[in-house]
């Protein structure tokens, strides 16, 4: 029963990072670049709004997603409305929750990445005839893809091991929104259930290492395929 | 094609304010560093805006600061070629050379250009794998593989050092001839003038100081301020008659027959020979039982006398002309004047061999007339 309930937890948890990840991946390269190579007015608040997941407490971010997202919530109310759709006490919800977490911690490693490209080979694509848009997918997206692959790990890290935020926005439901810390967490609530804790301790151990090793694994042959961003 | 640029760009030290009119061949800007000529090469590359003034290549005005027009430089179709190379990493040699070949009707074939710039072993590695002096060579052929109307080129070889400019060199050389676009390049070697120039324009400090045919502002007293009086100089068009048995070739130039150890070139070659100011000496009588090899009865066109103690003296050279440096004394004591004959004497081993360049087709046309 244990283990049927932790396999369950795990791969709600799994389910949730790896949407979260792929889904909050695109805006965060987007943000990233803009961020990295252009300069705008508000780009100082900008980025720190991107940052305010970071800084905030967990608890906070997760209140503010359901005053907006809630089912009478500004926006929430809208989605149900106009798409049918509810992200509160939802997996989907916990999906949100992971990747707005996450999205901080993504667009600072693909940020710093793509300004480690060397901005002259983007000059230089562009004498040879590429657009900006051509530049970015010919050019600097493939020399900045370790560091995007980097922030892909961490933001799936983040999102796998998100409690906080995910807890007050969509609750502790199991089977629905019950992640793996959500279910350490209550597992550790009742006296004599440290036992069935460690085990969905071992499961969230094994995730993450492995999560790790194939992303080492991953960037070592990408490092090894880029070799180095400067300019020869 | 034509181009016409006119530049005015503001910086914190100085002014650019540069008009120039392009043609075909190979316009060189010579000039100090800090002199504006990379501002001026990037403002017609379009990577960079200039405060003022208006660019057009061909038919289309690509820069006109007063109309609002800017072409972004990926819709230029100019080829550029920079002093540090900028070969993608990630990619390999002929990735990098197939990089901007997707556009552009009038190609020169791969084919070509990987025979033309010698990249046959090369086309498989890596740029981080590449000596100095062939990632020139890989970026010359991805500029001009990209169908460009011009190429832009600015100091690229700044970046190399002795032995690997002359790897380059004769590429170049052999390019000018066969790439069929215009030119434009940047440098501040006046060796590279020498041996690459059709037009020269020489800037200072943001302004045109000089401009002109090669041979003629190479030629000219004028010139040396801007060059130094060690490297001022002129260039003789010459041909190459025979190659001797003990190592000296001969060549037929404007002002006579010329002696010169080793040229590499075949016999009917045209090429260019660099000879410096210094290492021409003055004879008032045909000297007798001397080492030098070469001397040539001529006139003198001009003494120009500058601030030192030195004097400049011009020479004719049949089409050409012929400068030598000389001390304001020998000047007075040989009692010099314009149009006085004089005989000139060159040592054959004053020519380095970086100082003989292949001639273009229009120096051959020059020289048949002559």
């Amino acid at each position: 029963m244990v283990d049927a309930a932790a396999q369950t937890a795990s791969l709600l948890s799994l389910r949730v990072a790896v949407v979260a990840t792929f889904c909050a991946l695109p805006c965060a390269i987007w943000l990233a670049w803009v961020l990295a190579r252009h300069d705008f007015r508000g780009k100082a608040w900008v980025s720190a709004l991107v940052h305010l997941p970071l800084v905030l407490p967990p608890v906070v971010t997760g209140y503010v997603l359901l005053i907006a997202f809630g089912r009478n919530g500004l926006i929430g109310s809208a989605l149900y409305e106009l798409f049918g759709v509810t992200l509160a006490f939802r997996w989907t919800g916990a999906a949100m929750a992971a990747a707005v977490m996450a999205f901080p911690l993504m667009v600072r490693a693909i940020r710093l990445s793509i300004e480690a490209v060397d901005p002259r080979l983007e000059e230089a694509g562009a004498t040879l005839g590429l657009g900006p848009w051509r530049v970015f997918a010919r050019i600097t997206f493939p020399l900045a893809l370790p560091g995007v692959l980097v922030g892909a790990v961490m933001g799936f890290a983040k999102a796998m091991g998100e409690f906080g935020a995910t807890i007050t926005f969509v609750a502790n439901i199991p089977g629905e929104t019950q992640t793996l810390p959500s279910a350490i967490y209550a597992l550790l609530q009742i006296p004599g259930q440290e036992g069935p804790a460690a085990t969905l301790v071992l499961y969230a151990l094994a995730i993450s290492v492995l999560a790790v090793l194939v992303s080492e694994w991953l960037a070592r042959r990408l490092a090894a395929r880029v070799g180095g961003n400067h300019a020869l | 094609m034509r181009f016409e640029a006119e530049i005015s760009h503001r910086f914190a030290g100085f002014d650019l304010d540069v008009a120039l009119t392009g043609r075909d061949g190979v316009t060189v800007l010579f000039g100090p560093s800090g002199s504006g000529k990379s501002t001026f090469i990037r403002a017609i590359a379009g990577v960079l805006r200039p405060d003022q003034g208006r660019i057009v290549l061909g038919d289309d005005v690509v820069f006109d600061a007063r109309a609002g027009v800017q072409v972004p430089a990926h819709k230029r179709r100019l080829g550029y070629v920079f002093q540090d190379g900028r070969l993608f990493p990630h990619l390999d040699v002929t990735q990098n050379l197939r990089f901007g070949a997707t556009r552009g009707a009038d190609q020169i074939a791969e084919r070509d250009v990987v025979e033309l710039l010698g990249l046959g072993d090369l086309l498989e590695r890596r740029p981080a794998t590449l000596s100095g002096g062939e990632r020139q060579r890989v970026a010359l052929g991805r500029a001009l593989l990209s169908g460009p109307r011009m190429l832009l080129m600015d100091e690229p070889l700044a970046a190399l050092d002795g032995p690997r400019k002359d790897e380059i060199l004769p590429y170049l050389s052999q390019l000018k001839s066969e790439a069929g676009v215009p030119i434009l390049y940047v440098t501040h070697a006046v060796e590279e003038v020498a041996r690459l120039a059709d037009h020269v324009v020489m800037m200072q400090a943001g302004r045109v100081v000089q401009q002109g045919p090669v041979f003629d502002v190479l030629s000219s007293p004028d010139a040396m301020p801007f060059l130094g009086v060690r490297e001022a100089g002129s260039i003789l068009r010459a041909q190459v008659v025979s190659h001797e048995d003990d190592g000296l070739s001969v060549l037929r130039s404007g002002a006579g027959l010329l002696e010169l150890p080793g040229v590499d070139a075949a016999v009917g070659d045209s090429v260019r020979v660099r000879i410096l100011a210094r290492d021409v000496i003055l004879a008032r009588a045909r000297p007798q039982a001397m080492s030098a090899r070469n001397v040539f009865e001529t006139q003198i066109l001009q003494i120009e006398r500058g601030r030192g103690p030195g004097v400049a003296v011009v020479l004719g050279a049949g089409q050409d002309r012929l400068m030598a440096r000389i001390t304001d004394r020998s000047c007075n004591e040989l009692g010099l004047e314009t149009g006085q004959r004089i005989f000139a004497i060159l040592k054959a081993t004053a020519v380095s061999r970086g100082g003989i360049g292949r001639g273009s087709q229009s120096d051959a046309h020059k020289l048949t007339q002559a």
